[in-house]
């Protein structure tokens, strides 16, 4: 009895991703990032209990009011309250990070993976398509992609998950390439693995360090990228809560009220800072050699 | 290192034509007809055929592209729906302010970003080091356009010490030469118009420089940290030589080049905030005039000004590349 328990523990303690998980317990940035993080989901799921007013609720007789214990960060130029708009907007950004990252990291990876394992003129071909990308300075390109589109959140999802492709395909490809001639895949492909197993059960779990880290850092840009389309008036339009979108009316209302301009940006750097943090966290739990990436 | 740069040179042929062939692709292959969008829902049948003829929209796509690609070499860009001009003197016209902005913020970047950096370093885990590097954390997390509307409300609307937009106050005697003003005000001798233009530049070039300030701090830090542990470091220390020329001639020169690498970098990435900074400050650069021309729908300097910024951004990475050799004795050209 104690002694599976024994072997329980050490099987526990050799598992690569729970030591990676401890070591992120351990260290400060790491679990700030991931408390501001927990933080944020849950004021999205609970905003409606949260919310003290109505997002979208125009109030014309209290317009501009400065913070009170009514409305706790003040009005904006239609009455409404700026804490409950913050509240919801919480759910808009939440869903950008993930949308846009999500199509980024499917999109990078199966590039990666196609360009690595294959080689030849196929990942010649993918990989100078990526460095063109990358010859772009990368919010020009989204906003390039959301003018043509048309200004929409949701096609600023699709153009910012358009210019982080790249940087994913290009983990993959290098952590495919440092393993795909070692030893071991040789043995899977001897005992007869076909090429789609070795992608997925030998190829790919090598690159999943990297991976988290980027996904979560890129998740923090995806954010920024977002709030700076939507103030333009490229993203979210009126009347949504996105956090950018608030600060786009803000800048004719500074002297009068500039807790409008002020709250919302607190609020983006606030989220973006937890995603920040806990990529730097688990970027020195996973490995301490990748500084770099 | 002449043959170098260019075998550099015509590697960036195949990235250039790409960079213009993604653009040609924005403009034409994603849904949507340019000329609807262009004339609005409610334009006529007619209206709309006028227009696609006369942008040659009917052609098929090879002759589109053979045309636009034949245009490209001879720097015809094509003309602004706005108004009529050529669309490279347009841009042309406009980049020396971007390009003024943006060389300010850089250098305020640097100034400041390297020393804070490398003091951080000579004294690890002081209140100073914890302080930059937090500030540092904050630097990379912000939205550099909330930045811009905090210094217009703090030191512009509330301070009132600097003017909160344009490049130049209004009724100032000042003809533009080469549309640097800095340089055309030292050019003609006209310090009133000096003093102005730099007292309109501290604003954005410092807005548009916090975040690469930032950015660059935190990595001078890692980057000396990383130089002063080295056993090289410990031997002119042993030979008995004063901190201040290990830290300024041993280590500086060594951990220069992941800074340069990070200060080119951060050049591209000033040139995407100085489409933000431009719109926060009014400032009449190529980046407010992009954001211009996307609200027009004027799409002939949308896809003009995104071309430009790319072939700049690609050369600013080329410079920085080249610049290696300079700094890093170890490395040579071949």
């Amino acid at each position: 009895m104690s002694e599976s328990k024994n072997e329980k523990n050490m099987q526990k303690n050799t598992n690569p991703w729970f030591e990676a998980w401890r070591r992120l317990l351990k260290s400060k940035i790491g679990v700030a990032g991931l408390g501001i993080i927990i933080f944020l989901i849950l004021v999205a799921l609970l905003a409606p209990v949260l919310a003290p007013h109505d997002p979208f609720k125009q109030n014309i007789l209290a317009r501009y009011k400065a913070p009170s214990s009514e409305h706790l960060l003040g009005t904006d130029e239609m009455g409404r309250d700026i804490l409950s708009r913050i509240i919801y907007g919480s759910r808009i950004s939440i869903q950008v990070g993930l949308v846009s990252v999500g199509f980024a990291l499917i999109f990078g990876v199966s590039f990666g993976l196609l360009a690595g394992f294959y080689g030849g003129k196929l990942d010649m071909l993918i990989m100078r398509f990526m460095d063109i990308m990358l010859a772009f300075p990368s919010i020009l390109l989204a906003i390039g992609i959301v003018a043509i589109l048309g200004p929409q959140l949701k096609n600023a999802m699709l153009a910012i998950g358009i210019i982080n492709v790249p940087r994913f395909a290009r983990i993959v490809r290098s952590s495919v390439l440092s393993i795909k001639e070692s030893e071991y895949i040789s043995a899977a492909r001897a005992l007869g693995a076909g090429d789609f197993r070795i992608i997925f059960k030998h190829l790919l779990p090598n690159a999943m360090a990297p991976l988290i880290v980027q996904t979560t850092l890129s998740i923090a840009t995806a954010i920024l990228e977002a709030a700076a389309l939507s103030f333009l008036g490229l993203g979210a339009q009126p009347p949504s809560p996105e956090w950018g979108a608030m600060l786009s009316d803000a800048r004719s209302s500074l002297q009068r009220a500039p807790w409008v301009a002020t709250f919302p940006g607190l609020a983006i750097i606030f989220g973006v800072l937890g995603f920040n943090l806990l990529g730097d966290g688990l970027r020195d739990a996973l490995d301490p050699k990748m500084k770099n990436v | 290192m002449f043959n170098y740069i260019i075998k550099r040179l015509l590697a960036l042929i195949p990235i250039l034509i790409g960079v213009a062939i993604i653009v040609f692709l924005i403009v034409h292959l994603i849904p949507g007809d340019p000329a609807q969008t262009m004339l609005g829902e409610r334009a006529t049948d007619q209206a709309l055929e006028r227009l696609r003829e006369q942008m040659g929209l009917n052609d098929s796509l090879p002759v589109q592209f053979w045309r636009y690609v034949k245009d490209l070499l001879r720097g015809d860009l094509g003309r602004s729906i706005m108004s009529n001009n050529p669309v490279s003197a347009e841009l042309m016209q406009r980049f020396p302010a971007t390009l003024e902005l943006s060389f300010f913020a850089i250098i305020f970047a640097v100034f400041v970003g390297v020393p804070a950096g490398i003091f951080a370093s000579m004294n690890q885990n002081s209140w100073f080091d914890n302080l930059s590097m937090l500030i540092a954390l904050i630097g990379v997390s912000m939205p550099i356009f909330w930045l811009g509307l905090m210094f217009i409300w703090l030191f512009a609307v509330e301070l009132g010490w600097f003017p909160p937009s344009s490049r130049i106050g209004v009724g100032l005697e000042f003809t533009p030469i080469t549309n640097l003003y800095v340089i055309d005000s030292i050019l003609q001798f006209n310090f009133t118009a000096l003093k102005n233009v730099l007292h309109h530049l501290v604003l954005p070039a410092v807005a548009l420089g916090t975040i690469p300030m930032a950015i660059i701090a935190r990595m001078t830090r890692s980057s000396m940290l990383e130089v002063l542990k080295k056993d090289y470091i410990r031997t002119a220390y042993a030979k008995g030589l004063k901190r201040k020329i290990v830290i300024f001639k041993h280590a500086l020169k060594n951990a220069m080049v992941p800074i340069i690498t990070v200060v080119g970098l951060q050049f591209g990435v000033l040139l995407g905030g100085a489409v933000m900074t431009e719109t926060i400050f009014s400032w009449p650069g190529l980046g407010k005039y992009l954001v211009d021309a996307i609200y027009a729908r004027d799409f002939p300097i949308v896809q003009g000004g995104i071309l430009f910024f790319a072939g700049v951004f690609v050369i600013v990475n080329l410079i920085v590349d080249l610049s290696y050799a300079l700094v890093d004795p170890r490395i040579q050209y071949e």
